[in-house]
């Protein structure tokens, strides 16, 4: 199954995390990349530009809108994400609780719906 | 009804555990699994009138269960696109006899094991997973269930397919966690079947202080947690705690269904083969050097079995075991009943020092009945009649429970004719 993990932190204290530390984080999320990549379970992932740089766009009656800003002003923020491939639900989990920002965010761990027939059965 | 009936019904709710987790292995689906057990008890009710019971009733049931679901899958087949698939099922069921299906049976005697770490998973919420538990491995119905915890049916069997939906769409797993998390696993697994235990036991709210029909299910689960998993202390405390308090239930409620205190008890009425299996058991768990939080508190309860009459109880005993049980649980309500231990066993002074520390020390005692009302009790004994009665007047309003409340109001006119 695919899973995506979102990873959610509080940016002002990420913002505040000194270089070198930043530096071995940065380490921590190469390897743990490798690993998955090595072991045939990563699709894809990437860290996110903060979010004063999100843009939100919502078509009602046809009219499109266009705001600045998040989806939702949350206590912690969407940082980056994971796609990957685990045999279930305590795979996923054990690969989550691996990413460097689970220590001090939230992963918020979301299987992917695979074919329309699962989805509607 | 019929002894055919009465059989049936027997073996349905002892076997349904085994069967519906060895179903769900084979089609990896509850609701199916679920359904084509459904399916054989039907059958097995109008066969069973007809020709009498089967020697083995248990894999009788479980042969036709299997059968249904080869039937059903065979009617499905034409509207299945995954056909493939369901020839691979087809043929995996075809060839049950009733003697492979018992080495089947045998070859894995952990399908129920999978089972309740699946309804225990840490991703379903709590309500979830009491309820599924009940529903598979209990084999209780949804009616049952809805009416054991007093919410509506339509709201409890929406909780079943949600949790259901979860463990198939998000891939909760269906095998025996690994080492590296099997401990916390186990951990919620006790918690749910505690809780059972305790719903059934301190029944929240409603009318009745005890749901009987909880407590020997989670009993029994309790059980089959020891069978599965032997020499594992805690599930040896887990069940023993159970038998223990089980035992008093006879006693703890009077004839008007009055809460009778420990204290004032008839303790020829507890139950003594309860209590024996339960001494047995925690002496046991205990043995293996692996103390915890069940089993200390298993330990306990048989503190209090032992005492023919309530001054006999050994309560330094009792005090040290809640200061073992503090010290690995640090739990606000274990300091509550440490408290109590030591008024009992030190005096009522030194228990109120302790009691109104531990109430200090957070709010989640002040919104406790049981701590207004313990503090009230010593309060009372040290003759402070008037903080005792607003004490109890607090306790009062924490607590829906009828048979609580009432005997909150006894203790709070005992205390109007003293005054």
């Amino acid at each position: 199954m695919k899973y995506m993990l979102l990873i959610y932190h509080d940016e002002p204290s990420w913002n505040a995390v000194p270089e070198a530390e930043r530096q071995q984080i940065y380490g921590e999320y190469r390897n743990l990349r490798t690993d998955l990549q090595e072991k045939g379970q990563y699709v894809t992932g990437s860290q996110l530009q903060p979010i004063s740089t999100a843009t939100s766009v919502r078509v009602r009656d046809g009219k499109e809108l266009i705001t600045d800003g998040p989806f939702a002003e949350t206590h912690e923020q969407l940082g980056g994400y994971f796609l990957i491939e685990a045999k279930n639900l305590d795979e996923a989990t054990a690969i989550a609780a691996r990413i460097p920002s689970a220590r001090t965010g939230t992963i918020e761990v979301r299987p992917l719906v695979e074919t329309a027939a699962e989805a509607t059965a | 009804m019929s002894q055919a009936r009465e059989t049936l019904e027997k073996v349905f709710r002892e076997e349904h555990g085994r069967i519906v987790a060895t179903l769900i292995r084979i089609l990896g689906s509850f609701d199916l699994a679920e359904e084509a057990l459904q399916d054989a008890f039907t059958s097995a009710a109008s066969k069973w009138e007809q020709e009498g019971t089967p020697s083995n009733p248990g894999a009788w049931l479980t042969t036709v269960a299997h059968h249904k679901v080869v039937d059903a899958i065979r009617r499905d087949k034409t509207r299945n696109e995954k056909q493939e698939e369901v020839a691979f099922e087809s043929t995996r069921l075809q060839p049950f006899t009733e003697t492979e299906l018992r080495e089947e049976t045998h070859e894995y005697p952990d399908d129920r094991l999978r089972l309740i770490f699946t309804c225990c998973h840490p991703s379903l919420v709590r309500e979830a997973q009491v309820a599924l538990t009940l529903r598979t491995l209990g084999g209780l119905t949804t009616t049952e269930i809805a009416h054991a915890f007093l919410v509506p049916e339509a709201t409890l069997a929406q909780r079943l397919v949600r949790a259901k939906q979860k463990i198939r769409l998000a891939g909760i797993p269906y095998e025996v966690p690994s080492l590296e998390v099997i401990g916390d696993r186990l951990a919620a697994v006790r918690a749910v079947i505690y809780l059972i235990f305790n719903e059934g036991y301190a029944a929240s709210a409603g009318q009745s202080l005890i749901r009987n029909d909880l407590c020997a299910e989670a009993i029994r689960l309790g059980r089959v947690l020891c069978e599965l998993l032997p020499n594992e202390p805690e599930n040896m405390g887990l069940l023993a705690l159970m038998l223990l308090q089980d035992s008093r239930r006879e006693a703890r409620v009077n004839e008007e269904g009055e809460l009778v205190t420990l204290e004032e008890q008839d303790r020829s009425r507890w139950d003594a083969a309860e209590i024996a299996e339960g001494m047995r058991l925690v002496q046991a768990a205990l043995s293996l050097r692996r103390v915890g939080n069940y089993q200390l508190q298993a330990a306990i309860a048989a503190v209090h079995a032992e005492a023919k009459h309530a001054d006999e109880t050994d309560w330094r005993q009792i005090v040290a075991l809640y200061g073992e049980l503090l010290r690995i649980t640090s739990s606000p309500v274990v300091a509550l009943n440490h408290a109590a231990a030591v008024a009992m066993s030190e005096g009522p002074e030194q228990g109120l020092r302790l009691l109104e520390a531990a109430g200090g020390s957070g709010d989640a005692l002040q919104n406790y009945y049981l701590f207004h009302a313990s503090r009230a009790d010593l309060l009372r004994r040290l003759n402070r009649l008037d903080e005792a009665a607003t004490a109890y007047t607090t306790a009062l309003s924490l607590t829906t429970n009828l048979v609580e409340q009432n005997y909150i109001r006894r203790r709070l006119e005992e205390l109007k004719r003293k005054q």
